[in-house]
């Protein structure tokens, strides 16, 4: 599975894990290209069809990552997202869908660091893993 | 609580409960009351909103059919004041669906007061309608025979597995609750008073204060032992069969996007869901792609994606009646499927659809401090 390249889609938060990957990358912070970026403005309005749909389709991981608790723009947006991500994870892991292909960060604005190497640990993890099976068995 | 009896002569159920249910309609306050009742000399039975006492004849809540889940219509008679009370009897699971309407502003207790029937459960739609086809009485033989311990289906034939796995055969949430189990049934039935509004109607009523029989704590347990027995089981079973996506996909390999189990399903209340909005009619060129990147698709698509997607809309709120599987057009077991996934779901915030009125829906709720587990990245299991 050396060669295996997964595809991890990532929902951020536009104020705090979006401007942080845009940290890492001004300041030449490097870190996989396996990561797909979507800006979300709240992590709390990441439907959970957006996760759901990534994984059917054979996204290998999916990540959400948004403000630190109390530091979301909106309030409690993340806190929303906490417990749909808790309710996804109970409801996924019962496909065979493991633990690790759907995490919840919170990284904030200037943690570009922190991203950087968040990334580098689910891509590492996830080449562990090796590819999800959605990938050879839904036809959709 | 308050508890009384009223009397059945020779184990007529039925007439005992339409003369209950005429006596309740005849209270001032209550200006209707929503029963099922036998309709076209058929053995359908349909609820019905009945305002005047002499058009309650056709009372048959102990059919054992259950063509709907009527915590549907009390949500559509409830969801703007009426000006008026009705009273509504329903079986536990309709009852438990309510109360998750309620808490999702679908609906509203103002002006309900619920009679809860204890559940003697019903086959699925089909089949009673092969049972029981055009004969009279049915109903009679078959609550008869199941309250005096014997099979209440003809060879062949069984209760729904929604109902032989259901833990709640009694109408907990009642307002006024009817027993059955543990009681005398050949000579008099159990009235109940459960809430302040249950005992305001009691109060109205002619009834004579006794104690619950002693053997119904007992009769109660045994069934519910048998039933969790039965469920648990069931919760096992379609763990294994669908405990991969290849399992999963081959579950509901019949599935034919009816979408049927969302229409049937009480707690599925958004007026247009998404899957049937134009974000699910793709352009047609979108099918040829998705089409080009494997080389083959499924059609119709998005099965898998639309059952997993319900489960987290209604696994909250699934009170396991089974009506889903009823509407099932080829026969998918989709009730197992659905309430292993909300039992489980429920279980892990500490939630049981329907059991109160306060409790409130976890995904609509949170506190700052919990759930830490679910936040990180963790390492490889």
């Amino acid at each position: 599975m050396a060669d295996f390249e997964p595809t991890i889609i990532a929902f951020v938060c536009n104020w705090c894990t979006y401007t942080a990957a845009d940290l890492a990358g001004t300041a030449r912070l490097g870190y996989p290209a396996n990561v797909r970026l979507i800006r979300v403005m709240c992590t709390g309005m990441v439907d959970p069809k957006y996760v759901i749909k990534a994984l059917l389709e054979g996204a290998d991981a999916v990540l959400i990552s948004g403000c630190h608790p109390g530091d979301c723009h909106y309030i409690n947006g993340n806190f929303k997202a906490r417990r749909r991500i808790k309710l996804l994870k109970e409801i996924l892991s019962r496909f065979g869908f493991g633990e690790e292909r759907l995490r919840l960060t919170w990284i904030g604005a200037s943690d570009g660091i922190q991203f950087a190497e968040t990334i580098h640990e689910m891509v590492t993890q996830i080449k562990t893993l090796g590819p999800s099976e959605a990938k050879a068995t839904m036809i959709i | 609580m308050k508890t009384a009896k009223i009397n059945v002569k020779d184990g007529d159920l039925l007439t005992a409960l339409r003369d209950f249910f005429q006596s309740i309609l005849q209270l001032e306050d209550i200006s209707a009351i929503l029963v099922p009742q036998h309709l076209n000399n058929k053995n359908v039975v349909m609820p019905t909103l009945v305002t005047e006492p002499k058009h309650l004849n056709g009372t048959d809540p102990l059919a054992p059919v259950f063509p709907l889940n009527a915590a549907k219509i009390v949500s559509r008679l409830t969801r703007k004041p009426m000006g008026a009370k009705v009273a509504v009897v329903l079986r536990p699971c309709e009852i438990r669906a309510f109360v998750e309407l309620v808490k999702l502003k679908q609906g509203r207790i103002e002006e309900v007061v619920v009679v809860g029937i204890d559940c003697i459960g019903a086959f699925r739609n089909g089949d009673y309608h092969q049972i029981a086809g055009q004969e009279g009485e049915f109903t009679s033989r078959f609550y008869k025979n199941v309250l005096s311990g014997k099979k209440g289906a003809p060879e062949g034939f069984d209760l729904a597995p929604a109902c032989k796995a259901c833990e709640n055969p009694v109408p907990n949430g009642a307002d006024i609750l009817i027993g059955l189990f543990g009681v005398d049934t050949d000579n008099q039935l159990l009235i109940q008073a459960r809430t302040a509004t249950g005992e305001a109607l009691y109060e109205n009523l002619d009834l004579s204060d006794t104690q619950e029989p002693p053997e119904r704590l007992a009769a109660v347990e045994s069934l519910v032992a048998e039933r969790t027995a039965y469920r648990d089981k069931i919760f096992a079973e379609t763990a294994e069969a669908t405990n991969s996506l290849e399992k999963l996909n081959t579950y509901f390999a019949e599935c034919v996007n009816c979408y049927n189990c969302r229409v049937a399903c009480p707690v599925c209340y958004c007026k247009e869901c998404v899957f049937v909005t134009d974000v699910f009619n793709h352009e047609p060129v979108q099918y040829l792609r998705w089409a080009n990147r494997k080389g083959v698709i499924k059609m119709p698509t998005d099965t898998i994606f639309y059952h997993i997607t319900r489960m987290a809309h209604m696994s909250m709120a699934c009170v396991g009646c089974g009506q889903c599987t009823n509407a099932c057009p080829n026969n998918i077991p989709v009730m197992e499927m659905f309430r292993t996934v909300s039992y489980r779901a429920q279980e892990a915030f500490g939630y049981e659809a329907g059991r109160s009125i306060e409790e409130e829906p976890p995904l609509s709720i949170f506190r700052e401090d919990e759930l830490t587990e679910v936040v990180g990245i963790g390492k490889v299991v």
